[in-house]
């Protein structure tokens, strides 16, 4: 082959519509990558109603955007589907409807074209990606935060994920989200509620940091939800009401607990997995508070800290593109009758959490 | 297309007629109602879970969740929150558990977009923020509230279970009868 590989990655796997060509390092490199085009659809929608995330729910909603972004990605990229090398596509976890239209889309165009198909695991991609971004050699250490995961994971290959730890019920973004909802602050929750805090007292009101007195690297954040609403609703109680200074504290409080309690649990999975480099995924990296921590614990263990942008923090079809690319030099591609699976764990030989959901927090 | 209700300091309603309250002190007491309603529904069950944000609903769909696994001699498995992904199904050994969180949709259309109608019926359906259902909620649903006690009435929960439709009388009775051991007392 006298040029490097290009691969479509298409991503329908939760709410938004995504479509990518990347193309891969020369030779059989770890990255950096190059992301050629990168389309997500759906963002327009996300200020409307819940004020939050609008649902694509609806595989008829994926599958009509997912053909104008995957014309729109080849487009910007300048490449035809003449000039790919393969089809990436997030087959799981997520909704089975959008995951169906996902994988429909990359069977139909694998046979169209005899290209060859991979079906990614979604939380994979995001795992991935510090080597799209930044090269980074295996192994490394992974705090996966986002709207709806939080866990650990040592990467030691393109397909070999060990988890550590993870979230024994909400996903922090979640929280941030729920937090918002309670102060009366906007959606999306996580840049509201950081924003909203840089003028609190974070020690004004004592809220827990759950799970900090366990072992391990388990997470929690509902308890810390509902704290912080009862916090809001003794206060209305004393004071007849909530001030914007109150406001402010209780989300300077509830941010300080998150950040403290990531960071400890980053320190702790870094003593139980010493890795060169420690990567942060999700769109709760874009916290600069959390960033700051967890910048913090990796440079006491020792290790290198790595955040790719927020653009390849949240989902995106330029992730699964570069996760298709690594399984596929590893000679892990799949069967042309790929199927979607709804769940499907990163680590399939791990046992459910301690705890497993059942000795949390309140939810 | 409106925003979800805010949720203001929890203040009990009057209970629906016929319908049976619980108080729940701690965490321990909602996971020993969510395994009592575990051993007594089952496929073709709906169980609604209303109540503010924080009030215990997720934590008692993960206590049910986990007890119907358990007495099925299935490994424990993590039971996420459904906020994000909309529809969380567990095997149990029997027709299935779908847990749903419909806080994210705005109406029936969508949550017929998400196949709950369909599994209405089959599966043991767990469905947080009903009120998106609209006229899809089933005739028999079972509907369990959950509330915060007032501010200084210390952490616990009260909970209050409905069922309209005369099918789960015994099962209301039953209930009654064992609310002074969930409730630990």
């Amino acid at each position: 082959m006298d040029r490097t590989p290009i691969f479509l990655g298409l991503e329908t796997s939760c709410d938004d519509t995504a479509a990518a060509v990347v193309r891969a390092p020369a030779g059989d490199g770890a990255g950096p990558g190059e992301v050629m085009a990168s389309v997500v659809l759906g963002q327009a929608e996300l200020h409307a109603a819940f004020g939050g995330v609008v649902p694509e729910i609806a595989a008829r909603a994926h599958a009509e955007k997912l053909d104008l972004a995957v014309e729109a990605a080849l487009g910007r990229a300048g490449v035809g589907l003449r000039d790919l090398d393969g089809i990436a596509v997030t087959s799981g976890p997520g909704l089975i409807g959008g995951l169906l239209a996902g994988v429909m889309l990359a069977r139909g165009l694998a046979a169209a074209t005899g290209l060859p198909l991979v079906g990614v695991n979604h939380l994979a991609a995001h795992a991935l990606t510090p080597r799209l971004t930044d090269g980074i050699a295996f192994p490394y250490l992974l705090l996966l935060v986002s709207g709806g995961h939080a866990q650990f994971l040592a990467v030691e290959g393109p397909g070999s994920f060990r988890r550590l730890g993870g979230t024994i019920d909400d996903a922090p973004g979640e929280a941030f989200d729920k937090v918002a909802k309670l102060l009366g602050l906007p959606q999306p929750g996580g840049p509201a509620v950081e924003a909203c805090a840089a003028a609190g007292r974070a020690g004004r009101f004592a809220l827990p940091r759950p799970l900090l007195d366990r072992p391990g690297c388990e997470l929690s954040f509902s308890g810390l939800k509902t704290a912080v609403l009862r916090a809001r609703d003794a206060t209305v109680a004393a004071a007849g009401g909530l001030a914007a200074a109150d406001v402010a504290d209780l989300a300077a409080g509830f941010q300080a607990a998150v950040v403290e309690v990531l960071a400890e649990k980053t320190r702790r999975a870094l003593a139980l997995a010493p890795a060169p480099v420690l990567a942060v995924a999700g769109g709760v990296a874009a916290n600069r508070a959390v960033r700051a921590a967890l910048q913090a614990a990796a440079t006491a263990a020792g290790a290198r800290f790595v955040a790719p942008p927020p653009a390849l923090c949240t989902d995106n079809g330029a992730i699964v593109a570069w996760a298709g690319i690594e399984r596929w030099r590893a000679g892990l591609a799949d069967p042309a009758d790929l199927v979607a699976r709804p769940r499907w764990p990163l680590d399939a030989g791990a046992p459910a959490l301690v705890g497993g959901g059942r000795r949390g927090a309140k939810g | 297309m409106t925003a979800p209700p805010a949720t203001p300091p929890a203040e009990p309603a009057e209970p629906a007629a016929g319908a049976v309250v619980l108080c729940l002190p701690d965490p321990a007491a909602t996971d020993r109602l969510g395994a009592w309603l575990a051993a007594r529904l089952g496929a073709g069950d709906v169980l609604l879970l209303d109540g503010p944000l924080g009030s215990g609903k997720t934590h008692l769909a993960r206590a049910l969740i986990g007890a119907r696994r358990a007495a099925a001699g299935l490994p424990r498995e993590d039971v996420p929150s459904p906020s994000f992904t909309l529809v969380q199904t567990y095997d149990d050994g029997a027709g299935g558990i779908w847990h749903a969180d419909l806080y994210r949709l705005h109406g029936p259309p969508e949550v017929a977009e998400l196949g709950l109608a369909d599994a209405f019926g089959a599966a043991l359906c767990l469905v947080e923020w009903p009120d998106r259902l609209g006229g899809l909620a089933p005739r028999d649903a079972l509907r369990l509230r959950l509330a915060h006690l007032p501010p200084g009435a210390g952490e616990g929960r009260r909970a209050e279970l409905a069922a309209p439709h005369p099918r789960h009388a015994p099962l209301l009775a039953a209930l009654a009868a064992a609310a002074g051991a969930i409730a630990g007392s």
